[in-house]
């Protein structure tokens, strides 16, 4: 096992969330934009695993399973109503999607 | 066994680096898949075996896949990725993305003045994640199911509802 510092594992889960949120507020294609939201998803999970490794417990590891299973739920729903969306409109565009009518 | 953690890391960070840069989405999609397993490495070099085979299976394995069936299912042409490529102008990310940068660098700051713990030692197997999830935290897999049922109905309804349209056309 790797006898690294807590802080660096706990940069590198800021570096992927960051990158993460750069992709959901740059992009306005919404399939990058689901797929950012996954990265981030999984940069909370990993700073639960490592905080877990550090302390030799295993409610990281509980927690990461429950953001997993969030991250599923949460992809399944997404992507089904991006289809619906892409009925409609003719390039994904986040924008063009803006407005609802109840 | 400290290489693999530094060595993994920074293949993870540059492939979701870019995987949010790609302009063709099938492109984007093998980048994450890359930044997934690299995920997996860093916790199999902290002894979390079984978080890295989740990480294998649902995260590159089943979230991918439904990525891809989804973007086949759009069938996204030339025009998609030469529209996207219109808006991926400096001017267009420089704020949002300046603004995340200055977020890291934030807690960038904040990491470093803790004190410096180190991680590893025995390491966390399976039995003890098996025992923890259905000890103390029974309810947490209860709610969990809720959701994934919420999460399977609202998928079918939204489907469903999608596909009699695409007759239409």
């Amino acid at each position: 096992m790797a006898e690294i510092l807590l802080q660096h594992g706990l940069l590198v889960a800021c570096g992927l969330f960051v990158i993460g949120l750069i992709g959901v507020l740059v992009r306005r294609n919404l399939l990058f934009q689901l797929l950012s939201i996954e990265i981030m998803l999984n940069a909370a999970g990993m700073a639960f695993v490592i905080a877990g490794a550090r302390w030799g417990e295993a409610d990281g590891q509980v927690m990461f399973i429950f953001i997993l299973v969030m991250a599923a739920a949460e992809v399944a729903v997404g992507l089904a109503l991006l289809l619906r969306v892409s009925r409609g409109v003719s390039n994904l565009d986040g924008d063009a999607v803006s407005a609802m009518r109840g | 066994m400290n290489f693999l953690f530094y060595f993994s890391s920074a293949i993870a960070l540059l492939a979701a680096a870019l995987a949010i840069s790609r302009r063709n989405v099938f492109h984007a999609l093998l980048y994450l898949v890359v930044s997934l397993l690299a995920v997996a490495a860093i916790f199999m070099s902290l002894a979390a075996a079984f978080a890295a085979v989740l990480e294998i299976i649902i995260y590159a394995g089943a979230i991918m896949v439904l990525f891809i069936f989804v973007v086949m299912m759009l069938n996204l042409g030339k025009r998609s990725t030469e529209e996207e490529a219109g808006l991926l102008k400096p001017m267009m990310w420089a704020g949002p993305g300046f603004l995340a940068l200055a977020l890291l660098f934030e807690l960038t700051i904040v990491a470093l003045r803790g004190g410096g713990a180190v991680t590893g030692g025995p390491g966390v197997g399976p039995k003890e994640v098996a025992l923890s999830l259905f000890g103390p935290y029974l309810i947490g897999v209860e709610l969990a199911s809720f959701l994934l049922l919420a999460g399977l109905v609202g998928a079918f309804y939204l489907g469903s509802q999608a596909r009699p349209s695409e007759e239409e056309k």
